[in-house]
């Protein structure tokens, strides 16, 4: 089980380009389709239960499938096989990048590829407010976090405590008042 | 105590980086400005190196720094130290499952707090675009014609699916596939590198 779900997840890790979300319907199709070592409502489940989870979504879903599937032998596995791949093409890189960033050719490239990268990381945000069905109101809370962060200079691990503990202590309000 | 530097900053990230890789980034922004790993320009290129290489942007971070900052060790602890957490967490999870799974979804603490937290990921990856417009990023007119042109093909897709919908089978089809290949975050990066190469060599 264990060399199985690894080169599951080798293949998956090496082969998908952008992250976590991408990985997820390869992961569907391999697991559940083809293998069928767990059903389609677990599998749904497992998603929103490693959204939920704080970590990388690549990395949870290995953790439960792998569980599911083979206990420890199983999360070791998927996850070496899920992270390794990215582990040893960065790992490479980094060994030479410090080098190749002096050359020219590079550095001017870079220079036209930095202000592409940012234009990557905010346009998305377009979608994903249309996904979380935002309204004028509940808009105030992405661009208030983005002040405070922005600006003030505070730690995006305080506005997460915050978000939590304020939404806790709201619904708890809303609870006791409807009994 | 790089290593045990290494090792608290990545655990951080890890315990607290919800998400998904996008939203990660403004929390490892502030961990490697603090203790000076890496130069805000550094990091926009490994930003762009995870987006044309597989693999989670957390990983490869991860990796880049430690190895930078305290060698192969160094990225082998890094790595480790964001994924530990995510073990931790998703085991209990997983043993806890059975029962989570019949109350979870109607739990309104649980199912809030979820709906909150996607607002705030929305902030998160602001605020990481954000931090990024220095003068070291865009350092002239040019820049920011690059930055509207990447945007701009990123939401086509999106923007454009009302009016796509309109137009008669063959071109719907065609124009459908067409935004969203455009919209390749490899192919813009590309083509970015490319302008790059060409205007300022």
């Amino acid at each position: 089980m264990f060399f199985q779900l690894f080169w599951t997840y080798l293949k998956i890790g090496t082969f998908t380009l952008g992250g976590g979300y991408a990985m997820l319907p390869l992961i569907q199709r391999e697991v559940v389709d083809r293998k069928g070592w767990i059903d389609e409502e677990e599998f749904l489940n497992m998603i929103a239960l490693a959204q939920a989870a704080p970590g990388l979504i690549a990395v949870n879903s290995a953790i439960f499938i792998g569980w599911r599937i083979g206990g420890w032998k199983g999360v070791c596995g998927a996850v070496l096989g899920a992270v390794l791949p990215s582990f040893l093409i960065i790992l490479a890189i980094a060994m030479v990048f410090q080098e190749w960033k002096e050359l020219p050719a590079v550095e001017a490239a870079f220079k036209g590829i930095r202000p592409a990268v940012v234009a990557l990381i905010a346009a998305p945000l377009f979608k994903m407010a249309k996904a979380a069905k935002i309204n004028w109101l509940t808009a105030l809370i992405p661009v208030a976090v983005a002040l405070l962060i922005w600006l003030g200079h505070v730690n995006p691990v305080w506005v997460i405590l915050a978000t939590v503990f304020c939404t806790l202590v709201a619904v708890d309000i809303a609870e006791r008042r409807r009994k | 105590m790089i290593y045990l530097q290494l090792f608290l900053s990545f655990f951080k990230i890890g315990l607290f980086g919800f998400g998904g890789g996008l939203a990660i980034l403004s929390l490892i922004q502030m961990e490697v400005e603090r203790y000076g790993w890496m130069s805000q320009q550094e990091f926009v290129d490994i930003v762009a190196v995870s987006q044309v290489t597989p693999g989670p942007i957390g990983i490869n971070c991860a990796t880049y720094v430690g190895y930078t900052t305290a060698g192969f060790w160094g990225s082998v602890l890094a790595t480790s130290a964001i994924i530990l957490p995510s073990l931790i967490i998703m085991l209990s999870i997983c043993k806890a499952y059975f029962w989570l799974n019949k109350k979870f979804h109607d739990n309104p603490y649980f199912t809030q707090t979820l709906r909150m937290l996607r607002f705030t990921v929305l902030g998160l990856i602001a605020s990481a675009a954000l931090l990024l417009i220095k003068p070291t990023n865009f350092i002239d007119s040019v820049s920011w014609i690059i930055f509207a042109l990447v945007a701009f093909f990123t939401v086509l897709p999106e923007v454009a699916k009302p009016l796509v919908n309109k137009t008669t089978p063959p071109f719907r089809e065609g124009l459908g596939v067409g935004f969203s290949f455009l919209s390749h975050p490899i192919l813009l990066i590309v083509l970015a590198g490319i302008a790059g190469y060409f205007i300022y060599r």
